[in-house]
């Protein structure tokens, strides 16, 4: 019984979230992957020089 | 009803020196810890209450040989109460006390600030080609990781057994909104293009009283930093460091609610999982957050549904006893990204770690006809981490307005500086900022002043709401000295 509840307060999550996918952070997420050239022109920009050498040399021991 | 929950983080950094011969992480962890305190006189951490082998299960202490102590080679105390030191070979950054997660999640943004500004200031130490970076991140890829533990103040009177029994489950399935994402697999599980968190692989225990080895879910360190017989100091090591503020803030908000709840007895229907360590690998193995994960009693459900129980048990809780602004903002914010990730896991890249990295690496992928196993994906994820704003990816995110943000630049700036108002981390912040030639040593609960007499005064601050500004800010205004200071306080401890 306590099952059932549970799952049909779920799935009643779920239809509220199709009724708030207009909310402002839903929207600005399909927006911004519009937006994803730019972004990657800038990254290039600031990327280290030789990504094989700096993935290679980047080892970190004694960590918790 | 659940005790005022005081909460902090502390955060090991990956370090590296480009193009140095002979880098050496400890040495190169001090001079970035040293450079920050540049010519203003370091106080020493005192070691005379610590006792990081005692077990929370109350078996302790264990001998102290079988695992490692804190070295303490460089520590100093910061004017906002933070201790920034070296740990093993990794400079770490402990966020003063804060007695809400907002607060909490602005200090551990303000250890970004901090260790950026360590590194620009030990540059001067380094030849021409020679640069320092510092990465907020937990795994080099290779085997080797390195933490970011939460630290959240308990009830001792809360059964042991219950904080394990609410816990584990919670959080083998939080990890689909604090993970940061990370490309591959290491410690020999089996491998992926790209999962959820840094962390998960080096999980092999439940419980246990190891941070280094055998990493346990439930860590049992009885630490508490406070009255031993009334608090536990719950310190938690399965989480990976985030750079979202908005990630940050819903990972300690979350686990300080639900803690309330196991304190109040609020879960009567525990989720029992069959294979806690295994789950944490796959939950984190998968993107799409379609895995199932086997539980004892209701079949298999997704790491989601979990959290929905966890959320819906929390959330009558929370109504229930009646609870302030902040932690309905908490309750806001998860349900919307469970919400969010239910729907579309990319639709959270605005504010979680791994779904921001994620878009940037498919995108990457996309465009240079790259696979998992290219050198750049990974450089990629590391640069994501930089904690430099100039290099960082995040940052790139932060500055087009891809990501939220909880606090404004100026805001974290002063965290850098000031301590906060309403935890005993405001004593101690400000007896270093007004008398630091008269403090001789400070730790969690105490703080020791030389004033010039015979013997060393010796201030305890066992209680961590106690030291506030408003206990204290009175008498500091009123004390030009810390003799004067000692002197008012007689026999109060602050």
């Amino acid at each position: 019984m306590a099952e059932q509840e549970r799952a049909k307060r779920t799935s009643g999550r779920k239809d509220q979230t199709v009724d708030e996918s207009g909310a402002p952070a839903s929207a600005a997420g399909e927006e911004i992957a519009d937006k994803i050239d730019g972004l990657l022109e800038e990254i290039d920009a600031v990327l280290e020089e030789n990504a094989e050498e700096f993935v290679k040399n980047y080892v970190q021991k004694g960590g918790q | 009803m659940a005790i005022r929950r005081v909460l902090g983080t502390e955060t090991e950094f990956g370090i590296t020196v480009l193009n140095q011969a002979g880098f050496n992480p400890v040495v190169a962890s001090s001079a970035a810890v040293n450079s920050y305190a540049g010519n203003r006189r370091r106080i020493q951490w005192s070691f005379d209450d610590e006792s990081p082998g005692q077990d929370l299960r109350g078996a302790g202490p264990i001998d102290a040989s079988s695992i490692e102590i804190e070295t303490g080679l460089v520590n100093t105390v910061l004017t906002n109460g933070a201790r920034f030191y070296v740990d093993h070979a990794h400079p770490e950054f402990s966020t003063p006390e804060c007695a809400d997660p907002l607060t909490a999640a602005l200090y551990d943004k303000a250890g970004e600030v901090v260790l950026a500004r360590a590194v620009d200031a030990a540059q001067r130490l380094f030849g021409a080609d020679e640069r320092m970076v510092v990465h907020k991140n937990n795994s080099d890829g290779k085997g080797n990781s390195y933490g970011a533990h939460e630290n959240y103040l308990i009830e001792r009177a809360t059964p042991f057994g219950d904080i394990v029994r609410h816990l584990t489950p919670f959080f083998v399935t939080r990890q689909i909104f604090t993970g940061a994402g990370k490309v591959g697999a290491e410690n020999g599980r089996p491998d992926v293009d790209f999962q959820i968190t840094q962390r998960a692989d080096f999980f092999e225990e439940e419980v246990g009283l190891e941070t280094t080895l055998k990493r346990p879910i439930i860590n049992t360190r009885d630490e508490p930093h406070a009255d031993a017989s009334r608090y536990r100091r719950l310190h938690v090591i399965i989480g990976d460091a985030n750079r979202s503020e908005v990630q940050v803030f819903l990972k300690l908000g979350t686990a300080a609610l639900v803690l309330d709840a196991i304190e109040d007895g609020a879960f009567t229907e525990p989720v029992v999982l069959s294979d806690p360590v295994r789950e944490v690998w796959s939950v984190s193995h998968d993107p799409t957050l379609a895995h199932c994960v086997e539980t004892v009693e209701s079949g298999c459900c997704t790491a989601l549904e979990i959290q929905w129980r966890y959320f819906e048990t929390v959330e009558r809780h929370a109504r229930s006893v009646g609870v302030a602004p902040i932690w309905e903002r908490v309750l806001g914010e998860w349900e919307r990204v469970l919400a969010d990730l239910e729907r579309e896991p990319l639709s959270t890249a605005d504010r979680l770690d791994w779904t921001a990295k994620l878009r940037i690496l498919d995108a990457y992928r996309r465009r240079d006809g790259l696979d998992w196993g290219s050198p750049k994906l990974r450089l990629l994820d590391l640069q994501y981490h930089d904690v430099d704003p100039r290099r960082s990816l995040y940052q790139r995110l932060v500055d087009r307005g891809d990501m939220r943000r909880l606090f404004t630049d100026e805001e974290v700036a002063a965290a850098v500086d000031d301590p906060p108002e309403d935890t005993r981390a405001y004593f101690r912040g400000h007896c270093v900022r007004r008398y630091r030639d008269a403090v001789v040593a400070a730790n969690w609960d105490s703080m020791v002043f030389d004033i010039g007499e015979e013997t060393l005064k010796r201030v305890p601050m066992m209680e961590p709401l106690r030291g506030t500004s408003r206990h204290v800010s009175e008498l500091l205004d009123a004390s030009p000295t810390a003799a004067a200071m000692i002197r008012s306080l007689g026999g109060n401890d602050g």
